[in-house]
C-alpha cells in the first residue's frame, strides 16, 4: 500500500510543533500500526534523521504505553483496539493518515507523540489502594464475594491507563479512568473500608492536577480501547456524594 | 571468587525456611529508616519488594524504564498464578507443588529454593486478594481455579486471561501506598546503565534519565535487580519489545555470576508470524490447552480448511503421544512436538509453521457462553490480530521465545555473588530448573518480592547499620559514570548505515535457528562464529542519530543490542557445555529412541554459573552441584 502520513513533530516540551509529511510506499496490510511506524523510523535512521518518538512496549494491548490520535480518534477508528493492535488492513490504498499526540493540558507533550501521563499516577498515589501490609492478609477464601460482584469489579479493573478517555474528552476529563479505579474497589468488600477517604482523595487530586469536568458526552466510553463503561462514572458520583 | 556457597539451611526440607526465618538477623525499626535500598524494575517482584521494604521502614528508591510502574511486563502474563491452597480437595499440597516444579524443571533446580517458593505461594494469593485483585470466583463466593500444563491438580488462580495485569495493578497499588507515605521514591523513565561497587559491595547505580538524557548517580546500602528475563534475544518473542538484559548483564560484568543462561523457554501457544516486519509474537495463554485440542492433518500438505477435515483424518498428536497428560504436557514438550510435526511436513497455514488449537469439542460440550467466560478476551485478541474467529475455526499457533529460567546466580538469600546485590523474579535463575511450569512465574516473582527478599535482605543490612548514607561523590561513582558516558559516545560515534533493530533482528534469527527449541554441537559452534561476525559489523556499521543528552530511543536500543551480542555468546557457550538434553535445552545428540529428552545426571546435575573474566577472555564456569535429598531423580514422563 502507498500512504501519506502527516505526523506531529515536536522537538521537546517547550518547542513549537508542526505536522510533517512522510510518503510511505511499501506498507503491508498485515502490519500493525506501530510496525508501519517502525518501518518509517528505520528509513529515517538510515538517513541519519531524527526518528519519530512514540511510547510503546508490550505490543499486545495490555501495558497501556502506546496511544496516539489517528485521524481524529484515540487509537484510531477501530473500536476496542489499542494502537499497537491496530492493523493496517483497516486503511485504504492512497489514504492520508493524521497522527497526533494526546492533546490535554494535564498530559504535556514530551516529544513528538510522547506525552507525560504522570498525572494518572499521582491520582492513584493519592488513594488508589487498599491499606494492607504484606503478610497481614486473612486466608483468601475467608472473604466471600458474590461472583456477579466480583465479575463487575473485574470489568472496571481492566482499564490499561492509556489515557485515551482524557484525549477523547473535550474537557480533558479523567472521570472514566478515575471511576474505573473507584468502582473496582467500591464493588469489593476489601475496598469498602476506606471507600470514603479514597474517593475524596482521588477526586481532589484529579482536580488538582488539572483534569476537566465531566459533561456526559460519552466520548470516553466510545473511544476506550477496553470498552470501560460510563456507568462507572455514575458510580463514582454516587460514591463521592456518600463520602461527605 | 571461590566456591559457590548456596547457603541452604540444614535440616528437613519442610523446616528449612521456618528455621531460617527464626535465626536470620533483624534490623531495628529506627535503623531501617537510615538504610537505603535501590530496586530496579516494577513488575511483580520489583514492585512487591519495593512496597514490602517500604512497609518495613527502609528508604527505598524504585526505578523503571516505562513512564509508569504499572506497565512492567508482568502486566502481560495471561493464564494465572499457582498456589498450593488445595481449595479443590484434589490432593494438592505444598509438597506436591514443590514436586511438580522439580519434575517440571527436569531436576535442574535447587530443592530448598523450590520448596520455599511453594510454601509462600499461599500467602501470595491471600495478599493479592486482600489488595483487591479480582480473581475469578465460583457462585458460592469462593475463589475458582483451573489446570495448567505439567500437573494433575487444579491450582491456578486467574482473572480471565489477564491475571498478570490484575496482579500487577495490585502490586502497583501497594507501591503507590508506600510512595504516598514517603517510604518509596519512584524514578520512572530511568534506565540503569551500570552498577557501582565500593570495596566489592554493591553501593549504587548509574542511570540515564530517558527524557532529559541526564546521567544520574544513585547510592544505596543494597541494590535489588528485578529486571526480568532476556527472551527478546530471539528478537521475535512474547516479551515487551523494550524488555532487555542490560542491567543484569552490567552486573555480570561487575562480578555477578550468570547461571544456566541457555535455559530459555519457548512457549508452545503463540500467534504465528504473519509478516516480515513483525515486531513481536503474541502469546495465547497456555490455559487454552485446558479446553483446546491440538491437532494437525494426518495427511502431509493437506490444504483443506480445518473445518472440512473429518475427525478420522485429524492427528491429535499430543493426546496420541502423551495419553496421561494429553494436551496439558509441559511447555517444552508441547513446543518440540509442534516443531516435530511441522518439520515433518504436517504444519498448517500458509507458512506451514503452525498447528491447530481447536475449541469445537469444548464449545459443543460446555456451550459458547462458558468458553467465552473463560477465554473471552483471548479469543477477541486472536481475532483482532488474525481476523479469524476462534469460536468458528481453530486457532493457529506456533512456539515463540518466552521465558528465561536462566539468570543471575543467587544463593538461598537471593543474593548474587556480589555482596549487597540481589536478583529476584525472572532475573534470577533459582526456581524453575531447565523448564518453567505455567502460572509459576507470577507465583515466584511475587513470592521473591513480597515474602522472601524482605526477610533475607535483613541478614545483610543488619551489618550495615553503622555505614552512613553512601555518598555519590566517591571516585568509584566518578569512574563508573565515566565508563558509561564513554560507552554511549562510542555507540553514537560509529555513524554507519544500519539501525540497532535491524541488527537485533538478525541476531534473533541466528539464535532461533541454532539455539532455539533444538540445538546441536555443529549449529552452536556455527552460531558463535555468526554472532561474532555480526557483532563486528554492528560496531562498524551501526547508526544512532542525535546525542545522549536528550530523549533518544535509538540509543537505548543500541545499548541493549550491544549487550545482547555478549549475552548470546555466553548463552551459546553454556548450551555447548551442557552435553545432555534437559527441559527446554534439547540437544539433538542426546535423545531417547522416541525423541524425548535424555538427561545425563552423572555429569550434569549441576548449575553452571559463569564468571566474566574480561573482554576477549573466555568466561569461567563454576559448578554448583545439585543434591536431591527429598526427590528421587527419574526420567520425566508424561505418557
Amino acid at each position: 500500500m502507498k500512504l501519506t502520513l502527516k505526523i506531529w513533530r515536536q522537538k521537546n516540551a517547550k518547542a513549537k510543533g508542526s505536522f510533517v509529511t512522510y510518503k510511505m510506499d511499501n506498507v503491508s496490510p498485515e502490519m500493525a500500526f506501530l510496525e508501519m511506524l517502525d518501518s518509517l523510523n528505520k528509513k529515517l535512521v538510515e538517513e541519519d534523521l531524527d526518528p519519530v518518538a512514540f511510547d510503546h512496549d508490550c505490543r499486545e494491548g495490555i501495558c497501556g504505553s502506546c496511544g496516539m490520535y489517528i485521524n481524529g480518534h484515540p487509537h484510531g477508528l477501530v473500536p476496542g483496539v489499542t494502537t499497537c493492535h491496530l492493523s493496517m488492513r483497516y486503511f485504504k490504498e492512497g489514504e492520508t493518515i493524521w497522527i497526533e499526540p494526546w492533546r490535554a493540558k494535564p498530559f504535556p507533550v514530551i516529544k513528538d507523540l510522547i506525552v507525560d501521563r504522570q498525572a494518572f499516577d499521582k491520582i492513584q498515589i493519592a488513594g488508589g489502594f487498599i491499606s494492607i501490609n504484606t503478610g497481614a492478609a486473612p486466608d483468601a477464601n475467608s472473604i466471600l464475594i458474590r461472583k456477579q460482584k466480583s465479575d463487575e469489579a473485574f470489568d472496571s479493573a481492566i482499564c490499561i491507563g492509556c489515557g485515551a478517555c482524557v484525549a477523547a474528552c473535550k474537557n480533558a476529563s479523567a472521570m472514566l479512568f478515575v471511576s474505573a479505579k473507584i468502582s473496582q474497589f467500591a464493588l469489593l468488600p476489601q475496598g469498602r473500608i476506606e471507600a470514603k477517604e479514597r474517593v475524596r482523595a482521588m477526586v481532589e487530586k484529579m482536580d488538582e492536577v488539572g483534569f476537566g469536568n465531566c459533561s456526559n458526552t460519552g466520548s470516553c466510553e466510545a473511544e476506550c480501547p477496553k470498552k470501560i463503561k460510563i456507568v462507572n462514572i455514575a458510580r463514582l458520583n454516587r460514591e463521592y456524594f456518600k463520602a461527605f | 571468587m571461590g566456591k559457590l556457597i548456596s547457603k541452604i539451611p540444614d535440616g528437613p526440607l519442610a523446616q528449612k525456611w521456618t528455621k531460617y526465618k527464626a535465626s536470620v538477623k533483624l534490623v531495628n525499626p529506627a535503623n531501617k529508616k537510615k538504610l537505603e535500598v535501590i530496586v530496579i524494575g516494577t513488575g511483580l517482584s520489583g514492585a512487591g519488594a519495593a512496597s514490602a521494604l517500604g512497609e518495613l521502614g527502609y528508604s527505598v528508591k524504585n526505578f523503571c524504564y516505562q513512564d509508569s510502574p504499572r506497565r512492567a511486563h508482568s502486566v502481560a502474563a495471561q493464564g494465572g498464578i499457582n498456589a498450593a491452597k488445595n481449595y479443590q480437595n484434589d490432593g494438592d499440597s505444598v509438597y506436591r507443588l514443590f514436586y511438580d516444579m522439580i519434575k517440571g524443571g527436569d531436576y535442574r533446580a535447587r530443592e530448598g529454593n523450590v520448596y520455599r517458593a511453594a510454601e509462600v505461594s499461599n500467602q501470595v494469593i491471600d495478599h493479592y486478594t486482600a489488595l483487591g485483585v479480582p480473581f475469578a470466583r465460583d457462585y458460592g463466593g469462593t475463589l475458582d481455579t483451573r489446570s495448567f500444563g505439567g500437573v494433575q491438580v487444579s491450582r491456578t488462580f486467574y482473572s480471565s486471561g489477564q491475571t498478570g495485569q490484575q496482579c500487577l495493578l495490585g502490586a502497583y497499588s501497594s507501591l503507590n501506598r508506600q510512595i504516598s507515605k514517603g517510604n518509596v521514591t519512584m524514578y520512572p523513565r530511568r534506565e540503569m546503565l551500570d552498577l557501582v561497587l565500593i570495596d566489592g559491595k554493591a553501593r549504587g547505580i548509574i542511570a540515564r534519565n530517558l527524557i532529559t538524557g541526564e546521567i544520574e548517580r544513585h547510592a544505596a546500602h543494597a541494590v535489588v535487580l528485578a529486571t526480568g528475563g532476556y527472551g527478546t534475544i530471539y528478537f521475535l518473542s512474547t516479551l515487551a519489545v523494550n524488555s532487555n538484559a542490560s542491567a543484569a548483564w552490567k552486573a555480570h560484568k561487575k562480578g555477578a555470576f550468570f547461571a544456566n543462561p541457555s535455559f530459555v523457554q519457548i512457549h508452545p501457544t503463540c500467534v504465528p508470524q504473519l509478516n516480515e516486519f513483525q515486531s513481536k509474537l503474541t502469546l495465547m495463554s497456555e490455559s487454552l490447552r485446558n479446553d483446546g485440542r491440538v491437532w494437525v492433518p494426518k495427511t502431509k500438505g493437506d490444504t483443506r480448511p480445518a473445518n472440512e477435515i473429518p475427525e478420522e483424518e485429524r492427528d491429535y498428536y499430543l493426546e496420541r503421544r502423551y495419553p496421561a497428560f494429553g494436551n496439558l504436557v509441559p511447555r517444552d514438550v508441547a513446543s518440540r512436538a509442534a516443531k516435530e510435526r511441522c518439520d515433518a511436513g504436517f504444519g498448517v497455514g500458509e507458512t506451514k509453521l503452525a498447528v491447530n488449537l481447536d475449541f469445537r469439542d469444548a464449545i459443543k460440550k460446555q456451550g459458547k457462553k462458558t468458553i467465552e467466560n473463560k477465554y473471552g478476551n483471548l479469543f477477541e485478541m486472536y481475532d483482532t490480530i488474525t481476523g479469524i474467529n476462534p469460536y468458528e475455526e481453530p486457532m493457529r499457533i506456533y512456539p515463540a521465545g518466552h521465558y528465561t529460567m536462566g539468570g543471575l546466580w543467587v544463593d538461598y538469600e537471593l543474593m548474587t555473588t556480589i555482596p549487597g546485590l540481589y536478583a529476584i523474579g525472572e532475573a534470577n535463575f533459582s526456581d524453575h530448573g531447565a523448564n518453567r511450569l505455567g502460572a509459576s512465574s507470577l507465583m515466584q516473582a511475587s513470592g521473591d518480592g513480597y515474602f522472601i527478599l524482605p526477610i533475607t535482605i535483613n541478614n545483610y543490612l543488619a551489618d550495615e547499620i553503622r555505614v552512613p548514607k553512601i555518598s555519590t561523590g566517591s571516585p568509584e561513582f566518578e569512574a563508573t559514570e565515566k565508563e558509561v558516558i564513554e560507552r554511549l559516545k562510542k555507540l553514537l560515534s560509529i555513524k554507519g548505515k544500519q539501525t540497532a533493530a535491524s541488527f537485533h533482528k538478525r541476531l534473533g534469527k541466528i539464535m532461533w535457528d541454532y539455539c532455539g527449541m533444538v540445538r546441536n554441537e555443529e549449529g552452536l559452534k556455527k552460531a558463535l562464529v555468526l554472532i561474532k561476525e555480526l557483532s563486528d559489523e554492528f560496531w562498524r556499521d551501526l547508526n544512532v542519530p542525535g546525542t545522549y543528552s536528550e530523549l533518544n530511543m535509538e540509543l537505548e536500543k543500541a545499548g541493549r543490542v550491544a549487550d545482547y551480542f555478549e549475552l548470546t555468546e555466553l548463552l551459546v557457550t553454556d548450551a555447548l557445555n551442557r552435553n545432555e538434553s534437559c527441559g527446554a535445552h534439547f540437544r539433538e545428540e542426546y535423545q531417547t529412541p522416541d525423541g524425548e529428552a535424555l538427561r545425563n545426571d552423572d555429569k550434569f546435575t549441576y548449575v553452571a554459573a559463569w564468571e566474566y573474566s574480561g573482554e576477549g577472555n573466555p568466561p569461567v564456569m563454576h559448578k554448583e552441584e545439585l543434591n536431591f535429598e527429598e526427590v528421587e531423580m527419574k526420567t520425566r514422563s508424561y505418557k
